[in-house]
This record gives C-alpha cells, sequence and structure tokens, in this order.
C-alpha cells in the first residue's frame, strides 16, 4: 500500500499557485470556489494574518492553492502587504495568479505591474467580468495578454465561471516558464534610470541580497525608501550604507529640480505604464449603458448620506438586534429541550451518587447552557458576515470613522466592537480577532482592551435573567440601556487609555468603499461557520472543563458525617410526626437546608463566603460570588452556576423563570444588587478565551492588565450603584 | 490655482496635481491611484464633515480631511 502511495506522489508533481489581489477582487470568492470545502486555515508565523490552503488533485498534477492576504501594492504598508511580499520570495510559489476586477483595471494592474517587476511567473485572472459586462464595459482580453506579455484568464468567481480554464492555464503557464523569476525593466524616466543602473551595478558586483530578490528591484525599493528592505540591507553589510547614500542624493536632487519625491516619480511612471496600454483600445465604454454604472454610487447617496445615514445604520443595526432574537429563540428552544432530555436520560440511566452528579449537573448543564446559546451567535455571525461582504461595513467604518476617533480609536473599531456584541449578542472572541485590520498598534491596544465590555451572547443571559426579576416592566428599554452603556463605557475607557498608557497619533484612514455586491452564500456560510465554530470550540474545551472544575469546587468537601447524620435524624423525625403534603413540605425544607450548608462547607463556598467582606459593598452575597468567579473563566456559566447556588433542593437549576422568581423574592435582593451585578457582569475580566485572545493579539502583560483593570473598574462601579443606590432611593 | 482638496465642496470635479505626503501616507495615497492627472469627483462626506468620499479610477475612496490636505488638486473648468 504504502508503495503506492509513494509512486503516485512521484508522478503527479505538486505545484504551488499563489492567489494575489486587491481586497475586494473576488480573491477569497474564487478561492472558495476553486477548492470547495477542502481548505485549510492557519496563520503566518509571527503574525496574525490569515492563510487560507486548499488542495487540489487534477489529472495529472496536484495543486497547492494558497489564498494570500488582499493587497492593493507590495509596498510593506501593511501586515498584509508585507506577508504576500515574504510569501513570495520565501516560498517562491511555482506561479501567482493575479485576480483583478475588470471593473476597474486602472488601478487593479497596479499591483500586477509589481509582480511582473519582481519577476515571479503571473498570469492575471480578469474577475467580474459579469459586472463589466453590465457597465458596458468591453474589453479586448487577447490585446491586454500580449501587451502584459502574460497569459489573462476571463473569470466570474461568484458563479465560478472560468476557473477550470484559469486553472489549466496557470499549469500549462508553470510547464512553459520553467519556474524562472524573469524580472521586467520598466524605464521611470532618464534619470531614475540611470540612477538604478548604477545602484544595480553595485548590488550585483557585491551579490547584496540577490539570493532573495533581483538587483534591479533592490534599487527600486531603496529608492521607494520602502522601510522592511532597508533594515533588512543594514544586516546584509556595508554595501547598504552605500545604496542609502543614493537613494539619499537621489531624494534630494529629485526634491531641487521637480519638487517631487523619487516614489512619486516611480508610482506616476508606473501609471503612466498602464494608461498606456489601457489606451490601446482595451477597453470601451458602451455610451448607452453609462447610466446604468452606479448602481453603488447611488445606494450610497442614502447609505452614506450625511443625514439619512446615520439614521439608516441604526436601524440596520438594531433591525439585526431584533432579527436575532426573535429567530434565534426557535432553535435555542429546540436546543434546551434536546439538553433537557439527554439530562433525564442519563439520570434514568446512572445510578444516583457521584458519578450522575458529575455527569448531570456538571457537564450536561454546564456545556449544555452554552451550546444553547449556539443559535443566536450563529445568526448573528451570519448576518455580520452578511454585511461585511456585502460592503457595508466599510460604511459603518467610513461613518464612525470621526466619532471613534474622539475617543482615540478608528473607524477600523467600529466591526471588533459589532462583532464583541456591540450590537448585542456577539462574541469577543473574533471580536479582538477582528480588530487585525487596525493598523496602528496603540488603536489596535485601546480597540483590543475595550470591545471586551460589549454584551456577548454570554452575558445575556446574565441581564436577560436579572431584568426578568426586577425590571419586568422595562425589559425592552433595560436591554437596551445596557447596550448603551457597554458602548459609552468602551468609548470613555478607550480615551483614558488613550490619553494615558497608550498615548499616540491618529494613524491615517485611507479606505476603500467597495462597491455593493450580493454576497455569496457559501462565502457567507463559510464566514459563519469559521466563526461559530470557535464558540462551540470554546464549549467542548474550555467550559467543559471548568464545569467539571466548578462541580467539584462545590461538591467537595462533602459535610462532615456528623452533620449528614443530623439531617437524615431530623428527617426521620419529621416522617414520624407528620404525613402527606406536610411531611412532604418539611422534608423538602430540610434537603434546601442541607443543601445549602453543604455548598457552603464546598471549596467554592468557602471561596464565596471568604470574598463575602469585600463584595457586600456592592451588594454581592457568597453565592453570588461563586457564580461570578465561575464567570473568570467563561461567562457563560454564571446564571448555571448561579442556578445551581440558588435552586436547591429539587428546582429545576436551569429554568430562567423559576430562578429569576427566586431571585426577586430573596430578601438579600433589590434594584440596585441587580444593577451592581449587571455592571459588574458587563465590565469585569473577559473570560479565559478572550484573554488568550488578546495576549495573542498584543502580549500576555496587556491580557493581564484587561484582567484587573477591568475588574477593578467593573467593582468600582458596582460598589458606586449599589451604595448610591441604597442610601438615597430605600 | 492647485488648492488642497480639503476645499473643494461635494459634487465638484477636479485633477489631481500633486500628491505632498512623503513616507507610508504618500506611499498609501499613490497606491490607491492618486498620482498626478487623476481625474476625481468629490462624493460627499461623512456625517461630522469628516472623512470625505471620492470617486477616481471607477471606484470609490475614503480619506480624512487630514490626509486630504496632502492632495493638491485643480478644480476642473477652472
Amino acid at each position: 500500500m504504502a508503495t503506492t502511495v509513494q509512486w503516485k506522489i512521484k508522478k503527479n508533481p505538486t505545484f504551488t499557485i499563489a492567489l494575489a489581489g486587491n481586497p475586494n477582487s473576488g480573491k477569497t470568492t474564487l478561492f472558495n470556489a476553486i477548492t470547495g470545502a477542502h481548505q485549510h486555515v492557519g496563520n503566518y508565523p509571527g503574525i496574525t494574518v490569515e492563510r487560507k490552503e486548499g488542495i487540489i488533485n487534477l489529472k495529472d498534477v496536484k495543486i497547492k492553492l494558497i489564498d494570500l492576504p488582499g493587497t492593493y501594492s507590495l509596498s510593506a504598508y501593511s501586515d498584509e502587504e508585507l506577508v504576500a511580499r515574504n510569501f513570495l520570495v520565501n516560498e517562491k510559489p511555482d506561479i501567482v495568479v493575479d485576480i483583478v476586477d475588470a471593473t476597474m483595471l486602472e488601478r487593479h494592474l497596479y499591483l500586477a505591474i509589481q509582480f511582473f517587476e519582481i519577476g515571479i511567473p503571473v498570469i492575471l485572472a480578469l474577475n467580474m467580468m459579469d459586472d463589466a459586462k453590465r457597465q458596458g464595459l468591453i474589453i479586448d482580453t487577447d490585446k491586454l495578454a500580449k501587451l502584459l506579455n502574460c497569459p489573462v484568464v476571463e473569470t466570474v468567481a461568484r458563479s465560478g465561471r472560468g476557473k477550470g480554464h484559469l486553472i489549466r492555464t496557470a499549469v500549462q503557464h508553470i510547464k512553459e516558464s520553467g519556474k524562472t523569476w524573469k524580472p521586467i525593466q520598466i524605464s521611470y524616466g532618464a534619470e531614475i534610470d540611470l540612477v538604478l543602473d548604477n545602484m544595480t551595478e553595485i548590488i550585483e558586483e557585491q551579490q547584496f541580497m540577490t539570493d532573495r530578490y533581483p538587483a534591479r528591484w533592490i534599487a527600486l525599493k531603496y529608492l521607494e525608501n520602502d522601510s522592511e528592505i532597508i533594515r533588512y540591507g543594514k544586516l546584509n553589510g556595508k554595501v547598504a550604507e552605500q545604496l542609502e547614500a543614493i537613494a539619499q542624493r537621489t531624494k534630494e536632487h529629485c526634491l531641487k529640480t521637480l519638487k517631487v519625491l523619487p516614489e512619486a516619480i516611480i508610482s506616476d511612471y508606473r501609471y503612466g505604464l498602464i494608461n498606456s496600454i489601457l489606451k490601446q483600445d482595451i477597453v470601451i465604454q458602451e455610451k448607452s449603458r453609462q447610466e446604468r454604472i452606479d448602481f453603488t454610487t447611488k445606494l450610497d447617496s442614502l447609505l452614506v448620506n450625511r443625514y439619512i445615514g446615520p439614521i439608516l445604520m441604526i436601524a440596520i443595526l438594531y433591525g439585526m438586534f431584533q432579527i436575532t432574537f426573535t429567530v434565534g429563540e426557535i432553535p435555542m428552544g429546540w436546543l434546551e429541550s434536546l439538553f433537557g432530555w439527554i439530562s433525564a436520560t442519563a439520570t434514568l440511566l446512572i445510578p444516583e451518587g457521584l458519578l450522575q452528579s458529575l455527569v448531570v449537573s456538571g457537564i450536561i448543564d454546564g456545556v449544555g447552557g452554552v451550546m444553547g446559546f449556539v443559535p443566536l451567535i450563529a445568526i448573528m455571525f451570519l448576518m455580520i458576515s452578511f454585511l461585511e461582504d456585502s460592503g457595508y461595513m466599510a460604511r459603518v467604518a467610513y461613518m464612525l470613522d470621526r466619532v471613534l476617533r474622539i475617543f482615540g480609536l478608528h473607524g477600523y473599531s467600529a466591526m471588533p466592537f459589532i462583532i464583541s456584541g456591540g450590537i448585542a449578542g456577539g462574541c469577543a472572541v473574533p471580536g479582538v480577532m477582528a480588530t487585525r485590520t487596525l493598523r496602528s498598534p496603540k488603536e489596535k491596544l485601546a480597540t483590543l482592551l475595550t470591545a471586551p465590555f460589549m454584551p456577548c451572547g454570554a452575558k445575556l443571559p446574565v441581564f436577560m435573567l436579572l431584568v426578568a426579576a426586577f425590571f419586568t416592566e422595562h425589559k425592552a428599554q433595560m436591554m437596551f440601556s445596557i447596550t448603551l452603556f457597554a458602548w459609552i463605557m468602551a468609548l470613555l475607557v478607550a480615551k483614558l487609555v488613550r490619553s494615558t498608557v497608550i498615548k499616540g497619533a491618529s494613524t491615517p484612514f485611507i479606505m476603500e468603499l467597495p462597491p455593493y455586491r450580493l454576497p455569496t452564500v457559501r462565502g457567507i456560510f463559510i464566514h459563519t461557520w469559521e466563526r461559530t465554530w470557535q464558540y462551540i470550540k470554546k464549549a467542548g474545551t474550555v467550559i467543559l472543563a471548568v464545569s467539571i472544575l466548578l462541580w467539584a469546587a462545590m461538591t467537595f468537601p462533602g459535610l462532615p458525617t456528623q452533620q449528614v447524620n443530623q439531617y437524615e435524624l431530623e428527617r426521620q423525625a419529621v416522617s414520624e410526626t407528620t404525613q402527606g403534603m406536610t411531611e412532604q413540605q418539611a422534608l423538602l425544607e430540610i434537603n434546601n437546608r442541607e443543601g445549602q450548608a453543604a455548598l457552603r462547607y464546598s471549596l467554592a463556598g468557602k471561596i464565596g463566603t471568604s470574598l463575602e467582606p469585600l463584595s457586600r459593598l456592592a451588594g454581592f452575597d457568597w453565592r453570588t460570588n461563586i457564580a461570578l468567579v465561575g464567570g473568570f473563566a467563561a461567562k457563560e456559566v454564571i446564571v448555571s452556576t448561579f442556578g445551581t447556588a440558588y435552586s436547591l433542593g429539587d428546582v429545576d437549576p436551569e429554568a430562567a423563570d423559576t430562578l429569576s422568581t427566586r431571585i426577586a423574592a430573596d430578601p438579600s435582593w433589590n434594584k440596585f444588587t441587580a444593577l451592581a451585578m449587571i455592571v459588574f457582569v458587563l465590565l469585569y475580566a473577559p473570560c479565559v478565551v478572550t484573554v488568550v485572545a488578546i495576549a495573542k493579539e498584543s502580549s500576555w502583560g496587556w491580557a493581564t492588565f484587561a484582567t484587573i483593570f477591568n475588574t477593578t473598574l467593573g467593582f468600582g462601579m458596582a460598589v458606586i450603584i449599589y451604595q448610591i443606590g441604597t442610601k438615597l432611593f430605600m | 490655482m492647485p488648492k488642497p482638496l480639503r476645499q473643494i465642496i461635494s459634487g465638484e470635479k477636479a485633477v489631481v496635481t500633486a500628491v505632498t505626503a512623503e513616507g507610508e501616507v504618500g506611499r498609501r495615497l499613490r497606491d490607491m491611484g492618486l498620482s498626478p492627472g487623476t481625474e476625481i469627483k468629490i462624493l460627499g462626506r461623512a456625517p461630522l464633515k469628516d472623512p470625505v468620499s471620492i470617486r477616481l479610477r471607477n471606484y470609490t475612496l475614503t480619506l480624512r480631511n487630514s490626509e486630504a490636505d496632502f492632495i493638491m488638486v485643480e478644480k476642473v473648468g477652472e
């Protein structure tokens, strides 16, 4: 068997094809169309840019397809661009398939030109051909291919049209080009060319980094003042100084004679080259269709209108909030019944005792409580993915940039906030990961630290429980106020950290508003699934472990035999003296007291009790403390732990209604205790999974900071609310 | 007379004469297609008059006023 496999691999060579292109060029859609479900998502080493790979088996070759991050250029402006560039030089894929939007050839060819310059074998995928036709653009593909001296294949990524042809062309081109890099030489005008020739000669003579890059390309990057190449060059000997000096002289000369930077001249010549190619009747605009062109501009005149835009934005986000809860409730009910049934079955199958208690109260209730929220989370992410893929999220960033900037944030901070639960019901883990689009480490940090304040799907049940118990008449208003409060706190804290620990200027906001497009079903589902899966994984790993730990902490050590015997004696006494209903009630009362005593005696009870002197300031008793300590691990366990701690005896701890009436009736609770708890749960330490995500995106130092700072802030606010509330109004 | 992009009103058309930004911002602006000779049209501004959205090379770009200050333009028809 093993030999056959080996023989097969030998026979079929593996070709590596890298998909590159501008953001919104339909690159990921094409990648999904080609690879289907056979893809693997990982990270590039050291940074948090996603790396997607897929394998396809053709008749005579095996193809490894890499989806490079979307880039406008290879100028190393962003992490994505750096990743794309380093991937090309380090891993040397056999070919780059550059996906260009046929409706925006002028801008998209700018990247293609840079691939030609670095010399890697390239073919173009002329994507969005359907859009181009609709806009009345007639493109002479053959002529374009001839002028660019590279194969051009027409595609429509959404429908998958042209994908087979594209792959076959790529494979053929790999075979023909023999995988050799042939950098083209673009003229940048007599003066720059002369300098380039001079520098190229030095570079070739000294073999300065020529093992990695083509010589003329290195020279070009020095003139373009490319920080990455210059830094890398410094590690490679004295030649670097010589080249830097030439670049500096050229810069001074250009500024003196032409009043422009060399890098501006270089980019002008690139655009000049593109224009000179396109001018040769490559694109013809049908006059009759010109009117139809701009669906996007028309829609934008409404959706980003200065006055109507913000109103529509709030309406859209509020609509999502409504849909999530009304639609989400249905499958949530099913899952609840399913876990109820599993729990009942397990109770029947496993004999009474510690094992039953572990499986039913520990594992099934704990994990079930979390899994119950999967539909809610999935629907939320489905809608967020729709907004992202349709192009609307970019509009939200555009409209909110000025407001967010007041608080030291950036237009790009809007999305992490929304995903984290900014319209209630998200999750901070993907929210924290969404901060990757922020280029400035300072704005990113401020977003990272404040996004976990949002009312994520795990905090919601706590709020629903308390609102149902104490603010029955104003349920909707309360939920809305909580969300609003979260935003205000996030913005204020962002402002605070941005004017103290992470001071610094704001970074530029230069963003494309992509054309509105109806997202593909496949794209949305892949997107939603990736995020939902993270949530499910969390339930299966972290929450399972936490549930078991909490169960153990709330069970052990058990009451001393002496006390257990005491309760047993009481029960016997009751059984002998009373009968019927009175007996049942009396027994239940004794069981409850025993349960209470047992919980207080357990490890969790002891921790809760020891925290009580402090937590009393905010009105929290020892049972609340147990739930809140559990919530450090995962916010989902707060309600279930709360339930177990409060509903002792035979009451079903999972039924929120019963629990909320119980709490409402409990003398140690009032409106202000509830408010204090809501605020504390909203603000205190992010859950463990979020903390890990924060550490990954920044550092463990900042993750620890978030844990301590948020808890202190939450507790402080809770104490203020409880103290002022109870002193003034009760 | 060339003037900064910030001073152009919504709906007006102009031609880029120079991008004066250095370093990263300059590079990004050029990467996005803002080079001398490029025709642009101001589409509108965000609720608080900043950022601004412009149309060029058949696509829409948004940038803040502070970046728009680096872009010198000449109004079409002047």
